[in-house]
């Protein structure tokens, strides 16, 4: 790990406190865990203050078994003058899917949480445009979330045990 | 109040009367300048763009939803159609990204022979995106020339893996055989060919006083947007911002090689065009080096959960039969994490973000697609401009359906 991060980790685990957890994974990633009140300003603190100028990667995933953080919103951020990437993870209930947008800050997170809407049903607040992107706009439905199997789930002459999940 | 423009006649004018009517016109979802299936609804006063909207999904495949129910050497196929001009890049990345999970080291040999498809990945692509910006100006010589060289390029593809367009090129863990003697003939006829019949196609373009006419100053966009919008590769690079993945996280040992970054300085089509006629420079001369310095080895890591047995040993021993049966019915053994790639695809950094349970399947699956990303810029990008630049726009993007959609 280069000095860079070592000063950034120092630097932000203290602007964190009780904010957040933070982890390093295998893969020298930076982790951090944050509640959806914080997300916003945590992701407008790293652009401010620790030139995390980019904004790679926005999704989602769900895992219905976790109890109180149904959803996940990832975030990946990219600081191009030190070269160092993070990761953020927001839990979302699944009682209430509101996390405010970052469009005010990225103009590409504009589509990007349009297509987690759209998968996931994420409800990004302050979104200037908050529709499907991908599928059509009669979906009733977040086709991505685990409880739609991609195989009809009335077939009895496939068993899931040998057939993936 | 609307903002005020100047009119034809140089009078200051409201935006929205200056010629009286504003007309909504269709363009697309079939249009033969679109290159692919795009819609954009666009209102336009006289040829003037004042707004656009972009309708994206026609060939929306639901590939994250499809990859969660395969196992992960049957996801490489997918990957081929994300960006269909450059499917090797997208295929090795994706072996790289479960590699990175697995922990997987592969041979020196194998990142070197993974580099020279790579380059040649790009160079057709960027072949592909300079000729056609030379079709939406009228300059059709240059796209019949230049497809040809492409072919020679899948040609090469297909001496490696036997496909031309959707490749499925290597495994995970190296390639399924090692480059045979015609291709090293044919690569190396084909980078000492091709400099000459691409200087041609250069000259008939660049400096070409119609074309400059035409793209010189079309849809440009500044670097500070660029970054806000997503950009990167070429498009980025076009706008004045030296980003590139192959040196801020070089992935299979291009730290080795020796190559420039090209860059520009407005962001409009002119600006793309020269930086994609660099970068495919630039790719062959990262080719001869590695042609040069191709270590020795195997062209496989040594990983049997992974690497499929060669087929007599199938037959006739019952370690490689039992390896080949759980390759094949997909039960590797995955570590559990969380893991992000990402390598620089024809149209910039294209990222894999895999969630893994130490399932069978990815648990979770994003493909980070630069053209999504950076296709939201073009209503910025084209407004105030003619219709004929908005083509053009579009085209020197290089936004690829398969790529947007996923």
């Amino acid at each position: 790990m280069s000095s860079n991060t070592e000063t950034f980790i120092a630097k932000i685990s203290s602007e964190l406190g009780e904010n957040g957890k933070m982890e390093i994974d295998q893969f020298q990633m930076i982790n951090f865990s944050i509640s959806k009140d914080q997300s916003h300003s945590f992701v407008q603190l790293l652009r401010d203050q620790f030139g995390f100028n980019f904004l790679t990667d926005l999704c989602a995933s769900h895992y219905p078994n976790r109890e109180g953080s149904e959803f996940e919103v990832v975030y990946h951020m990219h600081n191009w003058v030190e070269n160092i990437r993070l990761r953020i993870h927001v839990g979302l209930s699944k009682e209430n899917l509101e996390i405010p947008s970052l469009t005010d800050l990225f103009a590409a997170a504009n589509w990007m949480e349009r297509e987690t809407f759209d998968f996931y049903g994420i409800q990004f607040l302050n979104h200037p445009n908050l529709k499907r992107i991908l599928n059509m706009d009669e979906m009733d439905y977040h086709p991505l979330r685990k409880e739609y199997a991609l195989e009809d789930e009335t077939r009895d002459d496939k068993n899931n045990n040998f057939f993936g999940r | 109040m609307s903002e005020l423009i100047f009119n034809k006649n140089g009078q200051m004018v409201s935006r929205d009367t200056i010629d009286g009517d504003i007309a909504t016109l269709n363009l697309g979802p079939t249009h033969p300048a679109t290159h692919g299936i795009f819609q954009n609804v666009l209102k336009v006063d006289g040829e003037r763009i004042i707004e656009a909207e972009q309708t994206v999904g026609y060939i929306h495949r639901a590939f994250e939803k499809l990859a969660e129910r395969r196992p992960y050497n049957q996801i490489t196929p997918i990957t081929d159609r994300l960006n269909y001009c450059s499917s090797p890049i997208n295929n090795f990345g994706w072996h790289m990204t479960v590699e990175k999970l697995a922990g997987i080291e592969v041979p020196k040999k194998v990142d070197y022979m993974r580099v020279i498809i790579m380059e040649l990945a790009r160079i057709a692509d960027h072949l592909v995106c300079n000729s056609v910006i030379g079709v939406d100006t009228g300059a059709l010589t240059g796209f019949t020339y230049m497809f040809q060289e492409r072919e020679k390029i899948y040609d090469l593809y297909e001496e490696v893996c036997g496909a031309r367009l959707t490749t499925n090129i290597g495994r995970i863990g190296g390639f399924e055989r090692d480059f045979s003697p015609t291709f090293w003939a044919k690569l190396k006829k084909f980078v000492d060919e091709f400099p000459a019949k691409f200087n041609e196609f250069d000259q008939l373009l660049t400096r070409n006083r119609i074309f400059m006419d035409r793209v010189i100053g079309a849809g440009p966009i500044s670097a500070e947007r660029a970054i806000s919008y997503g950009f990167a590769g070429p498009n980025l690079r076009a706008a004045g911002v030296d980003y590139d993945v192959r040196v801020m996280s070089p992935y299979s040992s291009y730290e080795d090689f020796q190559f420039d970054i090209p860059v520009g300085k407005d962001g409009d089509t002119f600006d793309r065009y020269m930086v994609r006629q660099e970068e495919i420079r630039q790719s062959l001369n990262i080719i001869k080096q590695a042609m040069e310095k191709m270590p020795t080895g195997d062209y496989h890591a040594n990983v049997p959960d992974f690497y499929l047995p060669p087929k007599e040993e199938v037959y006739r021993s019952m370690e490689s039969l039992i390896y080949h049966f759980k390759i094949i019915m997909g039960e590797m053994t995955i570590p559990k994490g969380e893991v992000y790639h990402a390598v620089e695809g024809g149209n910039g950094e294209l990222g894999y973000y895999l969630v893994s349970d130490g399932g069978r399947t990815p648990y979770r699956l994003h493909f980070r697609r630069p053209c999504f990303i950076y296709y939201q810029a073009y209503p910025e990008m084209i407004k105030d401009s003619v219709l004929s630049d908005a083509i053009l726009t579009m085209s020197s993007m290089n936004v690829i359906a398969g790529e947007l959609d996923a």
